[in-house]
């Protein structure tokens, strides 16, 4: 009897019944699984990847660059035949084997869009940024302040204590700097900043009354915390850490979930849809599609949790067509796949200082500081663009130590390459981008990919706003660089388009108005109650602060108030 | 001890490059393995040569030839370089060569780490009038970089990120255990 056949009597929907399924086992999907399987649910976990479990498959965990063929560049033909991704930071002969080749999963660009994925247990929280700033009322009434999206049906009250949570589990350090707009959190201790950052965090507090530079609040344990190590200072994270010495599903939710003994985990799955059943307005369950074999199979459960990352989650319910919902599965806004948001990392500078030659310091620090939004909040208003920005800020020093004087070889030559040259730091801008009803991503009516699905058409740009945004960014820093004393300070705009952030946001989005948005304040869909979307799909607004955390407290909030509701009968 | 730790440990006590070096290398044992690549033996041969003049042997650590960067160009230019970077790098070997017989009448590896030195000098002098006029000229034609550039460029990406590059002429720590922002700085090499 083959498994398929097996799904179409009775006893096979039994064995493929499950009280939850969480569609993705990445940042917010590890997450779901955990709380789920932890209240006692037997939980189905659907990833489209591989499964990567927790250092047996990270492969270039402890090697060196010398150890790697190419010392960690990418072979021509990979990048020629992988031009989307080869604009991606993280991409190289460590990582590559985290990243989605183009070609595996084919989408089309109306406008360019470079769409990062990472197709595995684990997502793209084995290769995050790992920065974890607090959102707050900023962030969430900016909306309603403006008239702009979809009223944000939360404000930082409602999330302020399932950040607490999330992050005691997760392990961030940082410091209690007390900004109402990044506000504190639970912290262990933090990453200390070294001298040219301290005096340019000195200079700005002083000179720019209001702007403040703080150390990047981040996953990386400064202690030991919950079974996982402390970071040891190799920044090798996005290889993976056998230590687990930051957070990634691999390493903390994943093993609490399989902990439990209700984890059923089934990779290699393309989820093709949701199942509605009109008669009792209910989601039943998901049909898959086995990536390897192509093979069918329908898997049942009384709550549904879509975590497949921002367009992939959309893509679902897209392609969750029925009689009641004939544009995709709770779509009666025509908001679902609109108001699709990147960060917009397009501003950088670079400059450098000659003071402090007598400093220096010991081991990798694994995040930046961060400069946090100044703009447009605490009496700052500008006339050329709303919302804000924020920095990410990091200071070293320069190897080698050559003057245009000296002789180019020899000798004398290798040893100044060997010396301590001046401080360097580098800036990055992280702007906010707006919701646009037109940048959307839709689905191709006569194209599909290997698995039958159809392929995702993403018609996005950043506009005025954003663009104004860059430019400020831009003087800005290069004011406040000069007023700490640097020189030969660059500024250049990448004209990235978007994508290249990696924080997709929107397409399903939150709001209080069923007419233009998707999903209520609990994150469930307006129309389908037992259906659930917590990852970047379902942001309102990006704010500047990096999302991740805040889609980690959103999938706990949401999967905490899922089991009460099913305790109480209502779902 | 194999040959090559033998012959960096050679050189590093005569404190410079082993004149005659290829044939120590290669007279009194039948070839030495590389692996394939657009590079031939005797072209890897060559560049570590042209590196070790560049990154020297000195007191405080093994040069390039120890770190082996001839051979490391080999999977470089074959793999990461498109074809036509790929033409101008083995053309201008023969360029190096022709331009070495041309102006000392040897081959490159039989001069005098002197010679050697002199000639390199020469090259750089060349290849930065070549880069300067590429930058100026900018006629959209998108002239490619000099062969030069591009083996002193592989130089110093082969040596450090070697180990010898990062653990002898630089500090490595392969696992720091901490973080600290702010020490005394007394003139240590830098961190690998």
């Amino acid at each position: 009897m083959s498994v398929e056949s097996v799904n179409v009597n009775g006893k096979g929907i039994k064995q493929n019944t499950f009280d939850a399924i969480v569609i993705g086992a990445g940042m917010s999907g590890g997450w779901a699984a955990k709380e789920f399987c932890e209240k006692g649910l037997k939980t189905l976990v659907l990833e489209r990847g591989r499964n990567v479990e927790h250092i047996k498959d990270y492969p270039t965990a402890n090697k060196e660059d010398w150890e790697f063929e190419h010392r960690r560049q990418l072979p021509h033909n990979v990048r020629s035949e992988n031009p989307i991704l080869d604009r991606c930071y993280a991409w190289d002969e460590s990582t590559e084997h985290f990243f989605v080749k183009d070609n595996e999963h084919p989408y089309i660009q109306k406008k360019p869009f470079s769409w990062v994925k990472g197709y595995q247990v684990g997502g793209k929280s084995l290769m995050w940024a790992r920065m974890t700033q607090r959102w707050s009322d900023l962030d969430f009434e900016a909306n309603a302040k403006e008239g702009i999206g979809s009223d944000w049906p939360i404000r930082y009250k409602d999330i302020a204590p399932w950040y607490s949570y999330v992050e005691k589990f997760v392990g961030i350090s940082g410091n209690k700097d007390g900004l109402s707009q990044i506000p504190d959190g639970e912290f262990l201790p933090p990453l200390e900043m070294n001298c040219l950052e301290k005096h340019f965090k000195k200079t700005i507090e002083e000179k720019y009354p209001g702007r403040n530079l703080v150390t990047g609040r981040c996953a990386n344990l400064t202690q030991a915390h919950n079974g996982r190590n402390q970071c040891q200072n190799r920044t090798k994270c996005r290889r993976g850490c056998p230590l687990g010495g930051y957070f990634s599903a691999n390493s903390s939710t994943m093993p609490a979930a399989i902990a439990t003994g209700n984890l059923t985990l089934r990779p290699f799955s393309v989820v093709h849809s949701v199942i509605y059943d009109e008669t009792k307005n209910r989601a039943t369950g998901v049909r898959v599609i086995d990536s390897e074999t192509k093979e069918t199979f329908e898997y049942y459960a009384r709550v549904i949790f879509v975590n497949a990352s921002t367009i992939n989650t959309t893509l679902v319910l897209l392609n969750s067509t029925s009689n009641r919902f004939p544009n995709g599965l709770g779509n009666d806004s025509d908001a679902l796949g609109r108001y699709l948001m990147d960060h917009n990392y397009r501003a950088r500078l670079s400059a450098e200082h000659d003071g402090f030659t007598d400093q220096y310091y010991y081991g990798r620090k694994p995040t930046s500081c961060y400069l946090p939004r100044f703009r447009n909040f605490n009496g700052d208003k500008q006339d050329s663009f709303i919302r804000g920005y924020a920095y990410s800020l990091g200071a070293s020093r320069s190897r080698g130590n050559v003057q245009e004087s000296d002789e180019p070889i020899g000798a004398d030559y290798k040893e100044k390459l060997t010396q301590v040259g001046p401080w360097r730091v580098g800036l990055t801008g992280m702007g906010e981008c707006l919701p646009y009803a037109d940048n959307r991503i839709t689905l191709s009516k006569d194209q599909t990919d290997q698995w039958g699905m159809p392929l995702i058409e993403i018609d996005a740009e950043f506009k005025e706003n954003e663009e104004a945004m860059v430019e400020d960014i831009l003087d800005q820093g290069e004011e406040m660089l000069d007023a700490a004393g640097f020189k030969d300070i660059q500024k250049s705009d990448s004209k990235n388009h978007m994508g290249l952030g990696i924080h997709e946001m929107g397409t399903a989005r939150m709001g209080k108005d069923p007419k233009n948005s998707v999903l209520n304040g609990n994150n469930q869909l307006h129309a389908v109650k037992n259906v659930f979307v917590t990852d970047g799909a379902s942001m309102a607004s990006t704010a500047c602060q990096n999302p991740s955390i805040t889609y980690m407290a959103l999938t706990a909030r949401a999967t905490d108030f899922a089991v009460s509701e099913m305790n109480k009968g209502n779902l | 001890m194999n040959r090559r730790d033998a012959l960096s440990t050679v050189s590093l006590i005569l404190g410079g490059t082993v004149v005659g070096s290829h044939a120590f290398l290669t007279g009194c044992q039948p070839k030495r393995s590389f692996k394939s690549g657009i590079l031939k033996p005797d072209d890897m041969i060559l560049l570590e040569e042209v590196a070790e003049t560049i990154l020297p042997t000195t007191e405080n650590s093994p040069g390039a030839k120890a770190a082996g960067v001839g051979e490391f160009m080999n999977p470089m230019i074959t793999d990461c370089y498109p074809e036509v970077e790929q033409q101008i790098f083995t053309a201008g070997l023969v360029q190096l060569e022709s331009t070495c017989k041309t102006q000392y009448g040897d081959r490159f590896i039989d001069l005098k780490p002197e010679q050697r030195h002199q000639f390199l000098l020469s090259l750089e002098k060349e290849a930065k009038e070549y880069n300067t006029d590429r930058e100026t000229k900018n006629d959209g034609t998108a002239p490619q970089p000099h062969y030069y550039s591009m083996i002193k460029q592989l130089t110093l990406l082969g040596y450090f990120t070697s180990e010898i590059g990062q653990t002898q002429a630089l500090r490595y720590l392969p696992v720091p255990g901490k973080y600290q922002g702010c020490i005394p700085y007394n003139g240590e090499p830098a961190w690998g």
